[in-house]
């Protein structure tokens, strides 16, 4: 009886499926879009490499994506945020000074938004950086290594979401807060919102080397500050971010929050802020935070706590900030190529507002306020508004633009990327994603120079796209042919966490610059062994230093005696190597910590805190040669009182 | 002008001997899958390096495989002496081209030829001995088998392609052998004592 239940239901489900999948609409925009030449499109022949590479967020993962395009092959997962026992990173003792934060060290954040580094408006290829959200930082990630190199903590905020924008010449990153919190933060009654509570934008300072520092920030209303971006070309020297959350409420904000008919885009002049800060209008304010910065001669991060930031009031610095009324909570702010554009996407809006940066200036000029907050004059919304593009869709989140004029928009609650022509305002082609667009991406589609040619649409859900892997599953990506005049889907791959953001770059901005290994000679960490003649032993109390060396196919040493129960071993193990793709792993069993990858001519520290007496076995983890299976040791563990001597070797007891 | 052609050209064969103080004269590369930019080892008069600082030591790991014998540039004297022999060479040719004595064109002729058969061989004795002369105790062994790199052309050896040819430096041996012969022959039959 049960099972004839189970199958009557089965064939309603069945029933119910068929019946789905046969409506017209659903059918055709599932597979009609894929002409027969897809596959050739973005077939990348074995060995071949991809015209692109594209950086996406890892999200909640805390980690940035490296994938190949148009093939959607993943190349890499870049440790930023969280931990990674993968790699060791911020598990070993090199790395984890790049986790810390005036709350400790924190093991995870929430990854939003990936931005290249430009020069001239045009993507670089130097660096991509990516902000935290959670514990409000931003990451630098050096592309000669796709290694994290750089994490800086942000004060005064609370959720890092609108970041790390970059100017075109990264002058500057951006993090503006999501949630405003007390400032100076401290404890108050939720209710005293309005009263306590301030929103802030902060721009860091990105120096020829790389090395970030918070240069000022601005103290705005307790806004909800969404997102960011700067202006190009004729607006060079401004950076808009998107507000929601005006009405300045502080619980049930799905509804509170979305009453205004209009919020606001925060239009900053940074060049009029370096003037200010010149006459010395910026106050010190303390704001412990850390800068975390890893040095790829010593291979070790360092954390430094920089005790204030300066900070610039709109009262007292006119002309600092405008605000531009934009309908219904303003998603994403894109500004097109030549800088005239700049897009306000208001997600609870029926129409696609765009400001015009000349009108901007003319309403300066002619101080066309509605009114003024905290300060800051609100231009009149007739005098700014450049065009509005009428019912594009459902939920505007973010546009992206190509080299010839046109942008294109997603839509998360009609599931779609609409393209539309600057300047006309009428819209030119519509896909449907599968399913709830958030970002999209087009290389070098929020630069001066766009790309062009493919189109990322980042999904939110993914449902039935690939084969179910229980209640949980990966977001999905989706890349279009944009190189004609209508947008054709030609690929769905899986992504790791949620793609919020993306960027991409051809492929020979970054292949010259990609390092294959480190100099041996070049190497300063303090407990390096530079070849086995310098391998040794060390102990001072309880400390033991163990300077250990790894070349195809042994360990020096190999053989440890003389470790006692309480000890802390400090393990440095240097990878003699000097090849391209030859790194050594070490693993120590019963080590509460993760392996060690090493690459080639680095160093890298395990602390293991051995807790039980015997021998234990270590061994390579990464399989390097014919002989990495005979590529392990052996440690002696005694008791904490013995008088086991310490001792070393490698080979026939050969002492070394 | 023509009693000076054999001078200018025993003098230009001593300067393109020059070039073995800044160009390796012999390459040995090393093919294989895994190594699709191969390996590629610079033999030079006085040093043996590789087309990156690491090369020697990848070498060095490979070999360690079949027991072959490290190769140690401190531990070949060649190396030490090949210098004041090349420099001993370009003194002669100028020396040659000064005096401009029909006997010195046909002595220094000779010792070069000489010398440069004694080199070639010396190199095929290295070549054997890193070849045949393999660590009992090698992990991998290969009974009657040899890895002797070829002394000039291709030859496979396990999973690599040995391929052994002249380098840059090379090349102007070749050319300095030309040069000395033509002066020496110009001397000989064509300028009348």
């Amino acid at each position: 009886m049960k099972e004839s239940i189970q199958t009557l239901a089965g064939c309603m489900l069945v029933l119910l499926f068929t019946l789905i999948s046969c409506n017209p609409a659903t059918n055709t925009s599932m597979t009609g879009a894929l002409g027969g030449d897809a596959a050739s499109a973005v077939y990348v022949q074995p060995g071949q490499h991809d015209e692109f590479y594209g950086f996406f967020s890892g999200g909640f993962s805390g980690q940035l994506s490296v994938y190949g395009l148009p093939s959607g092959r993943l190349l890499k997962v870049i440790p930023v945020f969280s931990q990674d026992p993968e790699k060791g990173y911020g598990y070993n003792e090199e790395t984890k000074p790049l986790l810390n934060t005036t709350f400790g060290m924190i093991p995870w954040d929430d990854a939003h938004h990936p931005e290249l580094s430009q020069t001239n408006g045009e993507t670089d290829g130097r660096w991509i950086f990516i902000n935290g959200n959670n514990t409000p930082r931003v990451a630098r990630i050096d592309l000669s290594t796709f290694e994290t190199t750089e994490i800086i903590e942000i004060p005064n905020s609370g959720g890092n979401h609108s970041s790390p924008f970059t100017t075109e010449n990264t002058e500057y990153v951006v993090a503006g807060t999501r949630f405003s919190v007390p400032y100076p933060q401290k404890d108050v009654s939720i209710a005293s919102y309005e009263e306590n509570f301030k929103g802030m934008l902060s721009f860091i300072k990105v120096g020829e080397d790389g090395h970030m520092e918070i240069a000022f920030q601005v103290l705005l209303p307790a806004f909800d500050y969404d997102l960011a971006h700067s202006g190009k070309g004729k607006s060079h020297g401004w950076t808009f971010f998107t507000t929601y959350n005006t009405e300045e409420a502080h619980t049930l904000k799905e509804v509170t929050a979305s009453q205004n008919d209009k919020d606001f885009i925060a239009a900053v002049n940074w060049k009029k802020a370096e003037e200010y800060l010149a006459q010395g209008k910026g106050k010190d304010v303390s704001a412990p935070h850390y800068v975390n910065r890893y040095d790829e001669k010593s291979h070790m991060a360092t954390s430094t706590l920089v005790p204030t930031v300066k900070v610039l009031t709109p009262e007292e610095c006119p002309g600092l900030v405008y605000f531009l009324p934009t309908p219904k909570s303003p998603h994403g702010v894109d500004v097109d190529p030549t800088g005239e554009w700049i897009i306000g996407n208001g997600k609870l809006s029926a129409d696609l507002t765009v400001h015009s940066f000349t009108n901007m200036q003319k309403a300066i000029a002619d101080e066309a306020f509605e009114t003024t907050i905290a300060g800051v004059p609100v231009l009149e919304y007739d005098k700014v508004v450049g065009g509005v593009v009428t019912k594009p869709g459902l939920g505007p989140l973010h546009t992206e633009f190509d080299a010839n004029g046109n942008a294109y928009t997603t839509f998360f609650i009609s599931s779609e990327v609409v393209k539309w022509k600057l300047g006309t305002w009428e819209v030119l082609d519509r896909a449907p994603t599968y399913y709830s667009v958030g970002h999209l991406m087009i290389p070098g589609g929020d630069s001066k120079n766009p790309q062009g040619k493919y189109l990322v649409a980042l999904n939110k859900i993914t449902k039935d796209r690939y084969l179910p892997t229980g209640p949980e599953m990966s977001h999905s990506a989706q890349l279009y042919d944009i190189s004609g005049d209508k947008m054709k889907l030609i690929l769905d791959f899986p992504t790791i966490g949620e793609p919020h953001y993306a960027q991409g770059i051809s492929a020979d901005r970054i292949v010259s610059n990609s390092k294959k290994f480190f100099p041996i000679e070049e190497n300063e960490h303090p407990y390096n062994a530079l070849g086995e003649k310098q391998t040794k032993v060390e102990r001072s109390g309880k400390t033991v230093h163990v300077y250990m060396t790894s070349i195809r196919s042994h360990f020096a040493p190999d053989n440890i005696e003389g470790i006692k129960v309480g000890d802390e071993v400090y393990v440095h193990l240097t990878n003699l190597e000097q090849d391209f793709d030859v790194p050594h792993g070490l693993a120590i069993q019963g080590a509460r910590n993760a392996e060690l990858l090493v690459m080639p001519g680095q160093t890298e520290t395990m602390l293991w805190k051995p807790q039980k007496e015997g021998v234990y076995a270590f061994y390579c983890t990464d399989f390097c040669s014919a002989l990495h299976q005979e590529m392990q040791g052996y440690i002696r563990v005694s008791s904490a009182n013995s008088n086991t001597p310490l001792k070393w070797s490698v080979g026939e007891d050969e002492e070394l | 002008m023509q009693k000076h052609t054999s001078r200018i050209l025993i003098i230009l064969a001593g300067l393109a001997l020059i070039v073995l103080f800044f160009q390796p004269m012999w390459r040995i590369t090393l093919l294989a899958p895994q190594y699709p930019d191969g390996v590629h080892m610079y033999i030079s008069i006085d040093k043996i390096g590789g087309k990156t600082p690491g090369t020697l030591q990848n070498v060095n790991i490979l070999n360690h495989y079949i027991g072959m014998k490290p190769i140690e540039p401190d531990s070949i004297k060649e190396l030490t002496y090949f210098p004041y022999v090349v420099a001993g060479f370009i003194l002669l040719a100028f020396l040659t081209g000064i005096i401009n004595w029909k006997p010195l064109y046909v002595i220094y002729l000779g010792l070069f030829s000489v010398a440069l058969m004694l080199a070639l061989y010396d190199f095929y004795l290295w070549e054997y001995d890193y070849g045949h002369n393999l660590a009992e105790n090698a992990p991998m062994k290969f009974e009657g088998e040899s890895f002797q790199p070829p002394l000039f052309g291709s030859k496979t050896l396990l999973n690599f392609v040995a391929q052994s040819y002249p380098h840059i430096g090379g090349y102007f041996i070749v050319a300095s052998l030309l040069l000395a012969f033509a002066a020496t022959y110009l001397h000989t039959k064509i300028i009348p004592d």
